[in-house]
């Protein structure tokens, strides 16, 4: 089987860009990749675009063809919605479609345009991505739901919020070097601690904001990056996808997030590695018990002690595993359909020693990313390693 | 539509949904079980556990308890005026069900919580929402 390379990454800033639609965040992310690719435009065989909640946000659908022409190219395009998960799903598509033959260059990214609704509106439009008839409408949120896996984590396996502040203000920290990230500003434990309540036991620290922002990577088969002499030194080796029921009481564990763990062990299993392998990783930690559901399912923790991660130093830039060097969606921002690209992205440039944070993880050869759709029905994993 | 059904103002009937929320309302809340006994919520054509199209109706036992609870200060729109509300997961033996945790402060719920369900409306939107009362 023939290895998928990234050839080039784009990002727009995450942050709040109220007046600046998709096309044209994507515009920028996929001007960026294709630049930094040397990939001309028309040798780009397919367009796969993440997007979640265009119809509320933009009254767009139908983004697929939109995007491409954003992004100058005539190739057919497709749009792929999977809550937050969105464009790990497109991602995931691209590199099957790489492997098989079918293409070799593929543009996938994702964007989402979110402040523009404002808290309220944008809180109602992610809520969407639960079960509507059992869980929307007896009122729960996004921040509720994991508000629940929270206090039900604590009550199986420990833990408390204190720990949790931890991952917040290890990630804020993380951020600061980050200038695409929304947050670039230190977070104390304190200061989440004492933040305003969300949905009990989650502060507003614990919540990634709302953000705008799009995602783009250049991918391209192995025999195309040697034809062209391209600088692609990181390889696309592993990916899986899990799934779960959609309401989050018709699953087995209310702590625990299968979907990710089924979809951590194929992309293990392709990728031909072990947990123990992995070098680095950027999880979903759209809320901070989110990140400590995440290694866990990954097995990069033991089940119960994920939560300890941060505070005792096994998660900062400075320990066995660093996690989310970027910043993650907590202080990077989550524009959700851009997030699960921007995730890879930040993997092969870390891993290539381009990142502002590859200091960390000097030598580092083998990177996670793990993307996650509403409390985890949907998750993809991929596996990055340096080949070149 | 029987006379005692009650409706969300104009929005259409979800069929299923809704009736579970009518038997509900009258003490006759179900879940649906195939014949290799697993249960689920309707509405469900087919279980989601084996694929039997054979399902029918069960009971649930009066009383669930309550095993995980958030109070939301932060709500949607749909729910501005309800907020703060505790919202659970409660145990009901073959099922597990979301809902609003009323008549009783909300700060005040913790899982082990012994409660029956209590359909009720959202103070903000008078839709009827899945509700848990606590028992004594």
């Amino acid at each position: 089987m023939s290895s998928v390379r990234v050839a080039g990454t784009g990002l727009t800033s995450f942050g709040e860009y109220p007046e600046r639609t998709s096309r044209d965040l994507f515009a920028e992310a996929s001007a960026t990749a294709l630049a930094d690719s040397d990939v001309p435009r028309d040798d780009v065989d397919a367009v796969l675009y993440g997007n979640f909640m265009g119809e509320l946000s933009e009254h767009q659908g139908h983004q697929g063809p939109l995007m491409a022409e954003a992004a100058g190219v005539t190739a057919p395009a497709t749009r792929y919605e999977a809550a937050c998960a969105s464009s790990g799903m497109a991602l995931r598509d691209a590199v099957i479609r790489l492997r098989n033959g079918e293409c070799d260059v593929v543009l996938v990214g994702g964007a989402e345009r979110m402040t523009n609704l404002g808290t309220a509106g944008a809180t109602e439009a992610l809520a969407i991505a639960a079960d509507d008839l059992w869980e929307v409408r007896a009122g729960m949120t996004f921040p509720g739901a994991y508000a629940l896996m929270a206090t039900a984590y604590f009550e199986t396996y420990g833990g408390d919020r204190e720990d949790l502040a931890h991952i917040a203000a290890k990630n804020h920290e993380n951020a600061l070097t980050n200038e695409k990230a929304q947050y670039q500003r230190a977070l104390s434990v304190e200061d989440v601690l004492e933040a305003p309540t969300v949905s009990s036991p989650l502060g507003l620290y614990d919540s990634c904001p709302l953000s705008d922002g799009a995602a783009a990577v250049v991918l391209v088969s192995e025999a195309y990056a040697d034809e062209h002499d391209l600088d692609a030194p990181v390889a696309i080796t592993g990916t899986g996808q899990g799934g779960d029921r959609m309401a989050l009481h018709d699953r087995e564990y209310l702590a625990r997030s299968p979907a990710a763990r089924e979809a951590g062990e194929q992309a293990y299993a392709d990728a031909e590695i072990g947990p123990e392998d992995v070098d680095l990783a950027e999880v979903h930690d759209c809320f901070t018990i989110a990140e400590v559901l995440a290694l866990e399912a990954l097995d990069l923790e033991q089940v119960g002690e994920g939560i300890s991660a941060a505070r005792d130093g096994r998660t900062t830039p400075d320990g066995d595993t660093p996690i989310n060097l970027s910043g993650g969606l907590k202080a990077k921002g989550h524009p959700v359909g851009a997030t699960g690209v921007s995730q890879v992205a930040e993997v092969a440039t870390l891993l290539a020693g381009d990142h502002p944070n590859s200091e960390y993880v000097e030598g580092a050869t083998t990177g996670v990313a793990h993307n996650a759709g509403g409390t985890v029905a949907s998750a993809v994993v991929h596996v990055l390693e340096v080949v070149a | 539509m029987s006379e005692n059904t009650e409706s969300d103002g104009e929005r259409t009937r979800d069929a299923g949904f809704d009736d579970w929320l009518d038997a509900a309302r009258a003490n006759e809340a179900y879940s649906l079980v195939c014949e290799a006994g697993h249960h689920s919520l309707p509405p469900r054509r087919v279980c989601p556990e084996c694929g039997s199209t054979d399902l029918t109706e069960e009971p649930l036992p009066e009383t669930g308890e309550v095993e995980t609870v958030t109070v939301t200060h932060v709500a949607t729109p749909s729910f501005e005026a309800d907020a703060p509300y505790a919202t659970a997961i409660a145990d009901f033996g073959p099922v597990r069900l979301t809902g609003q945790v009323v008549e009783v402060d909300p700060e005040t719920v913790e899982p082990g919580l012994a409660v029956e369900i209590a359909v009720t409306t959202s103070e903000t939107s008078g839709k009827r929402i899945v509700g848990f009362r606590p028992v004594q």
